[in-house]
């Protein structure tokens, strides 16, 4: 446990952390002495720092808890770890085409990107209240100041602020729990509380704790009934920055979940099972049936993922190792579909700005066939069509639940999934079906890259990378257990 | 005979604090600061939980719990008003009634 901290190979759990840490310092400073005009020069100087992170994360297993138990290195934490990191660098990349008309041109948007990585790091890794809280922080408050980089924008600059009231609410809320744990347990340490859990048992005090903890966290995954700022951020603020929200947070802050219910509140497996089951389906029905008024499409797109959320919560629920290989699994696939997602959206393009609505997609089909065919199967996808990769994600999560003896919640979830069917599918009818009204403009390349990666492994997902991928959350899960 | 002021007072007024804050937030129909401030109140009043609680299990880890919420919640309060002041800028009121441009 002790570890003496001027010794530097001790340290080896989290290189990957102080690595990223010292990157973005020399990367501000960069920032700094270089010309404004460079800012497109840091922001793929950001994005090797996230690779050059995730090799270190990939290729130096040194597990262990450091930093007198503040810090733990595991095979879960690192993959997803891999993740976050993935998520943020594709994200960054997707707002290299776009940086000039939604106010990214400037450095601090990709330090600002890196320091809310690290935050989501340090919150994989957390293993005390005090490290989760100071990493839930280092991002949220990264994030905040993201949504409204925008700054002569009405949209984004409301975005920013009721992400913050709502953000800076949920940290009150998990900070509370955290106190009512520390004062009926005795420890901050997850190791040393579950075990004083299991020594004293449950008090009701314990479980208000609990609550409030579970419930700050539902708000940073967006889980019902705590999404309210879910759809208003994602379409007030710039669509990469929505795409970033959508991708490295939800992750992190799924990985926060699965640590502490699983690991932390082992020993109160059936009271945290309660407040986890009404989260999925409350998510997974609400998002179903909100989603199907929206016209914005990004307002479409925070419903869609507010059901994922609602579907992947489906495995953990099952509070057993398959469950959370299926969560892993499942944040995976989300990932490299929601990825593509934002590549399509960012490609329809007009002369007089990026496409908004549903109906502005109308008859995209003709003039930009391979987005619109991207964009189609991403979304048969995220309704969980085989032989898809979206419907291997759901398949992971509701094998977990019926093993789990989870029958209702199952039934409830493929009903959810099936009505969710209906507006995914207009969107798809839209571009297809109906009369053209739009020119686009041409796709930038990068975008198209993306697009054609993340379409290649949703098609192609059980022959190419899900074996490897399933194998590797089995160890990941595993670790936890 | 006088009144033994011990760990349940505390916590009481804690948990006070704490909803007085969170209806704060979400009755006040008339300015954001009134927001900013209630979010202070909730923090403090999770600050009073640890103090409390660190004096009577006499362990100090929740001071320096306090401490860093203490640290981070100056952060918080800058950046929010950071954004406060941009948001004015766009619209030219802080009333909550006008944090309207999105709805559905």
């Amino acid at each position: 446990m002790n570890s003496d901290v001027t010794d530097f190979a001790s340290l080896a759990p989290a290189y990957p952390e102080i690595l990223m840490a010292l990157g973005v310092l020399v990367l501000l400073l960069l920032g700094v002495v270089l010309n404004k005009e460079r800012s497109l020069l840091i922001t793929w100087l950001s994005v090797g720092l996230l690779v050059a992170t995730g090799l270190i994360v990939l290729l130096q297993p040194a597990d262990g808890v450091i930093f007198n138990g503040l810090f733990i290195a595991d095979s879960f934490g690192r993959f997803m770890k891999v993740l976050v990191l993935g998520g943020a660098g594709l994200a960054l990349i997707l707002s290299i085409s776009n940086a000039e008309e939604n106010g990214l041109h400037k450095f601090e948007y990709s330090i600002l990107a890196l320091l809310a990585t690290l935050g989501m790091m340090v919150m994989v890794s957390a293993n005390d209240l005090m490290s989760l809280y100071v990493g839930l922080e280092l991002q949220s408050l990264s994030l905040y100041v993201m949504a409204a980089i925008k700054r002569d924008d009405g949209r984004a600059s409301e975005a920013g602020l009721k992400y913050f009231v709502l953000g800076a609410l949920s940290s009150g809320l998990l900070l509370y729990g955290a106190s009512l744990i520390y004062g009926f347990t005795g420890h901050t340490n997850l190791g040393e509380i579950v075990v004083a859990i299991a020594n004293e048992g449950r008090s009701i005090g314990l479980i208000f704790g609990v609550v409030f903890l579970l419930a700050g966290v539902a708000f940073k995954i967006s889980a019902v009934p705590f999404h309210m700022w879910t759809p208003d951020v994602y379409e007030g603020a710039p669509t990469p920055v929505t795409a970033f929200f959508a991708m490295a947070p939800k992750v992190a802050a799924m990985t926060l979940m699965i640590r502490l219910v699983m690991d932390t509140f082992a020993p109160i497996t059936s009271d945290w099972q309660q407040i986890v089951i009404f989260l999925s389906i409350a998510s997974m029905v609400l998002a179903a049936f909100a989603a199907i008024g929206q016209q914005s499409l990004k307002r479409l797109i925070a419903y869609s993922s507010i059901g994922h959320v609602g579907f992947a919560l489906v495995g953990l629920s099952s509070g057993t190792q398959v469950g959370v290989e299926g969560v892993a699994i499942y944040m995976a696939i989300y990932v490299a579909m929601t990825v593509g997602l934002f590549a399509c959206l960012l490609s329809f393009r007009t002369e007089t700005g990026y496409v908004e609505t549903i109906d502005e997609l109308a008859g995209a089909a003709q003039s930009r066939p391979f987005v619109a065919a991207v964009m189609a199967i991403l979304m048969f996808s995220l309704i969980g069509l085989p032989p898809l990769a979206g419907f291997f994600a759901k398949w992971h999560v509701f094998l977990a639940a019926i093993e789990a003896n989870l029958y209702v919640l199952s039934v409830i979830g493929v009903l959810a999934s099936a009505v969710s069917a209906f507006y995914y599918l207009r969107v798809v009818k839209v571009m297809f079906f109906d009369a053209p009204v739009k020119q686009f403009a041409a796709v930038p390349g990068e975008l198209n890259i993306i697009m054609a990666a993340s379409g290649f492994l949703v098609v192609t997902y059980y022959f190419t990378v899900g074996n490897p991928l399933a194998q590797w959350a089995h160890i990941a899960a595993g670790s936890l257990f | 005979m006088g009144l033994e002021i011990g760990l349940g007072h505390y916590l009481t007024v804690a948990a006070i604090l704490f909803t007085l804050g969170v209806f704060g937030i979400f009755i006040n129909r008339k300015n954001i600061i009134v927001i900013l401030m209630s979010v202070e109140l909730i923090l403090l009043a999770v600050n009073l939980n640890l103090v409390a609680f660190s004096a009577h299990l006499a362990d100090l880890q929740g001071q320096v719990f306090a401490l860093m919420i203490l640290t981070v919640a100056a952060a918080e309060a800058a950046i929010g008003l950071a954004i406060l002041v941009i948001f004015y800028r766009n619209r030219g009121s802080i009333a909550v009634e006008d944090v309207n441009m999105m709805k559905g």
